[in-house]
């Protein structure tokens, strides 16, 4: 089968690959590039457990192709946090118990950051419906909209 | 083991809240799930699945596809003997079909290659010739005498003559005159229910990577509930020593019940087996819908007498529960703990479990008795509204205490549901106005709690800190709460300490994390791990003071002499006697192993506030509380988790979640758009009031509390809307198109 190389920048670093033309952006991350945070809960982009960011926009990335990272940022959760010190998110999910598997967790945290960064301030309501994209089974929910509320107010005073 | 009857216990570590040892590797990315792990040399499975609810496999002929360029192995049924154990051979013929499939998605092959692509391109190269037979996928309908028969032979000599033969059992379950009881009632109601089957719907798919050589020594990293029954079931089903299979539990992504066995593990050990190449297998969302476990599907008839001051006279159930195509006991458990939150004179229930055409169960919290509560909470929901009482009173009054003797036979210890009930009678949610189409609900649960076999060791670092090695995957925070006890026992802060879960050859056997058993029984467990260690530390101290060691006491983390008499010495650290340990006999180590008893029984009642829109059909929730007996909750915030995600996924099964069947017996929503689970947007905040009434069997009063908060939300959620639309409802999900029925017909 015919092969695409593909010249892309992730988590800022300048990365190359190659892949199939059917293969799913999720699929290079984890497979190809040895990037396992983002998961792969559906397939369908009915979960949201393999967001990541394309050029500062949240994506199901198991509904990318590989090859449209082509010449495009490509951020994921591995590139949350800076070298050991955690995203405010990172540790307010931690702080606020709000994962249990965790399985959801990096998705969600990429979710949450896309929102915090285009709104500072959100309501309860702008979290949880920002969020329907991202299913966790776990924990009800309650824990994580908690945290990300309380993070959003870390980063407002910070 | 019993309670700590030493006054009040002040804890210092135990009721705290602090960072989960897995924390900082879960946000970010860095925890190793399933499907995250790949080995050198890997090859990448996929499953062929049968595209009918039930039909002979006439042939298979794997032939074009093992010529197929990149396939290194193809197995069938055909390459594993046939176990004379019945569970253990439903388990293998659940995983590759053997003569017949029986459900939509049924597995028959699998194929191991160099890619993914290469491996599904050889399953469409396997010819299977079906022949079709008639399929059954209802209840109701496979227990009828002329039903298609799901598998033949398999009903136990319990189920009475006459029946279908996909009857595969029968309990009964009960004490007292119920014809007496029923005659002193001044109002009885009897009622059908249903309720469909939901899936646990973890987000983590199945996945595995096994590795195996021709000298039958196996290595297998995967999801699961429990590394070694995963390893004992392996070893069996590919005839190989429990010993030389070593099983790795991976982080795992939710699990519920779900994964307490197995489903593609034997099929990728015996890939590998044949490749001489690890295999790793993943499944697709649509996989796990259509083949690993759901929970039962249900049909019942419940019959309750009241008198008008609501004092229950008799109760009686009728509970036909589905397990899919296999014999299943989860009707059992169902007919045990429906009525097990009051205190009756007379009450029965007698329970079926029929085969159909629908996937083998498997556990889902608290398996059974959600479908049961929910069909005797709305019927006591019913006399309450119809004699004008008031739903908490009327449970207060008959509610199951110390010294009930309980509806499936033992008597209850001490047990907090009355504490529980008390509690939401007292808390402001229960008294705040409604407006109009807002109906509020309510309801018990009970859910039994489990020990089981457990083993631990506790190893003291020379450097003043402790690891901690247990045997049971941690879903949802159990590597704190186990720190946490260890920190209490041994008198070190909670950071000195590492709790690590080991693979099946590092520890004895543990049983499967489930029965909310893991915070009672390893906890219990490393608690008296700790103290067997303390009482070596106190023996090494008693040699450096040169003094009997029962004149050597443990507090505050540290070695003392027991009293004046004993010498003047001052106290040794844990950390002190650890420095020196390798000079007063060695390392230092804690053990222990049991079959833990005493988990204590658990009660919940939940209230929720729902709006119904009479134009759409759609509910919404409004407003949620948990009250739940907790025992000792060790780290309440994941107490909270539990009950708060107990709930939630009650409100799914209660409002939207069902596997939809078509006529021609074929799953049609087998994935998250179709099936829908609750989402963020559809909740309130779900509020909790933890009791903690201490279980008299556990040192800190310890009990289970992850399934029991699933039980409730069936009857609470099915009670808010009947009350809010004025029309009772009896079957779930009460979707949008089931509400407007019910409008309409009402």
């Amino acid at each position: 089968m015919k092969t695409i190389h593909v010249s892309t920048t992730v988590n800022g670093d300048a990365t190359e690959f190659i892949c199939g033309p059917g293969e799913s952006l999720l699929d290079v991350l984890r497979n190809r590039l040895g990037l396992t945070g983002a998961k792969e809960g559906c397939g369908t982009g009915d979960c949201g457990a393999c967001s990541v960011m394309l050029d500062g926009r949240l994506v199901c990335s198991c509904l990318v192709l590989g090859a449209e990272a082509e010449g495009v940022t490509v951020d994921t959760i591995e590139g949350l946090a800076e070298g050991d010190h955690l995203h405010p998110l990172q540790q307010s999910f931690i702080d606020n118990a709000a994962l249990q598997c965790g399985i959801c967790t990096p998705g969600i945290l990429v979710a949450a950051k896309a929102l915090l960064d285009r709104n500072p301030d959100p309501t309860e309501t702008e979290v949880r419906y920002w969020l329907a994209g991202n299913l966790c089974r776990c924990t009800g929910y309650d824990k994580i909209i908690h945290a990300v509320m309380d993070a959003a107010k870390t980063m407002r005073a910070a | 083991m019993a309670l700590d009857h030493t006054g009040q216990r002040v804890f210092k570590v135990v009721g705290t809240r602090p960072p989960r040892p897995d924390g900082v590797d879960k946000v970010t990315g860095r925890a190793l799930y399933g499907a995250d792990l790949s080995a050198p040399g890997m090859l990448v499975a996929h499953i062929l699945r049968s595209p009918h609810p039930h039909a002979e496999i006439v042939s298979i002929d794997t032939s074009a596809a093992e010529a197929l360029q990149g396939v290194k192995a193809v197995v069938t049924a055909a390459d594993f003997t046939p176990q004379e154990d019945e569970y253990l051979d439903d388990i293998l013929v659940n995983c590759l079909a053997r003569g017949k499939v029986l459900y939509d998605g049924h597995a028959v092959a699998a194929v191991a290659a160099t890619s993914a692509d290469v491996a599904k391109a050889a399953l469409k190269l396997i010819k299977v010739e079906y022949s079709k037979l008639p399929h059954v996928t209802d209840v109701d309908a496979a227990m009828r005498p002329d039903a298609p028969v799901v598998q033949a032979g398999r009903s136990l000599e319990t189920v009475p003559e006459g029946m279908s033969e996909n009857v595969s059992s029968h309990c009964e379950f009960g004490h007292g005159d119920l014809e007496a009881g029923f005659a002193k009632a001044d109002l009885i109601i009897e009622r059908s229910f249903t309720t469909a089957a939901t899936h646990q719907g973890y987000i983590e798919p199945h996945a595995c990577l096994a590795t195996m050589g021709a000298d039958g020594k196996g290595d297998l990293w995967c999801c699961t509930q429990g590394q070694y029954n995963v390893r004992s079931i392996c070893a069996d089903l590919l005839g190989i020593e429990a010993s030389q299979l070593r099983v790795t539990a991976s982080e795992i992504g939710g699990g519920f019940g779900g994964k307490t066995t197995v489903f593609i593990e034997p099929v990728a050990l015996a890939l590998s087996r044949k490749s001489g190449r690890p295999v790793k297998i993943v499944m697709s969302r649509a996989e796990v819908f259509l083949a690993t476990g759901p929970t039962v599907s249900s049909s019942t008839d419940v019959k309750i007498g009241m008198t008008k001051d609501g004092r229950i006279t008799a109760g009686q159930a009728h509970l036909r529960y589905s397990g899919g195509a296999y014999p299943c006991g989860t009707v059992d458990m169902g007919a045990q703990a429906a009525f097990a939150a009051y205190d009756l004179e007379a009450v029965q229930t007698l329970g079926w479990n029929a085969l159909t055409n629908r996937p083998k169960e498997a556990a889902y919290r608290a398996p059974g008795a959600p479908q049961a509560i929910y069909a005797v909470e709305s019927v006591v929901d019913e006399l309450c509204q119809q004699l004008g009482l008031d739903p908490l009173e009327v449970r207060l009054k008959n509610a199951a205490r110390k010294g009930t003797k309980s509806s499936y036979g033992p008597t209850f210890d001490d047990i907090g549901l009355m504490a529980t009930l008390k509690a939401a009678k007292a808390h402001p949610h229960y008294s705040a106005p409604l407006g109009e189409n807002q109906g509020r609900g309510l309801s018990a649960g009970f859910w039994f709690n489990f020990g089981g076999n457990t083993c631990v060791t506790l190893n003291v670092n020379t450097d003043g800190t402790v690891g901690i090695t247990e045997g049971n995957p941690d879903i949802g925070g159990s590597r704190a709460a186990i720190s946490q006890m260890a920190a209490e026992e041994l008198g070190i802060p909670y950071d000195k300490i590492r709790t690590i879960v080991a693979d099946t050859s590092s520890l004895g056997h543990n049983d499967v994390t489930d029965g909310s058993r893991v915070t009672f029984s390893v906890g219990l467990a490393t608690i008296k791990a700790a103290r067997d260690a303390i009482r070596k530390m106190c023996s090494r101290a008693a040699k450096i003071w040169d003094i009997d060691e029962e004149a050597v006491v443990w507090e505050d983390g540290a070695a003392c002499p027991a009293g004046p008499n004993a010498g003047r010495f001052p106290p040794m650290t844990l950390a002190e006697i650890a420095a020196v340990s390798f000079n007063t006999g060695g390392p230092i180590a804690g053990h222990y192993e049991f079959n833990a008893d005493g988990a204590g029984v658990s009660f919940g009642v939940h209230l929720v506030d729902v709006e119904v829109d009479r134009e759409t059909g759609g509910t919404k929730v409004l407003r949620y509380t948990v009250f739940q007996d907790a025992g000792k909750a060790v780290h309440p915030s994941y107490v909270e988790g539990q009950m708060q995600g107990g709930a939630v996924q009650g409100i799914g099964w209660a409002l939207n979640e069902e596997y939809i069947y078509g006529e021609d017996g074929r799953l049609q929503n087998p994935g998250f758009l179709d099936y829908r689970i609750p989402v963020a947007s559809d909740l309130p905040k779900i509020d909790t009031v933890i009791l903690e009434i201490p279980n008299p069997g556990h040192p800190y009063g310890v009990r289970g509390v992850g399934e029991t908060p699933i039980v409730p939300p069936l009857a609470a959620m099915s009670n808010a809307v009947s009350r809010a639309i004025g029309t009772r409802m009896y079957s779930l999900p009460m979707s949008p198109p089931r509400i407007l029925n019910a409008l309409t017909d009402g």
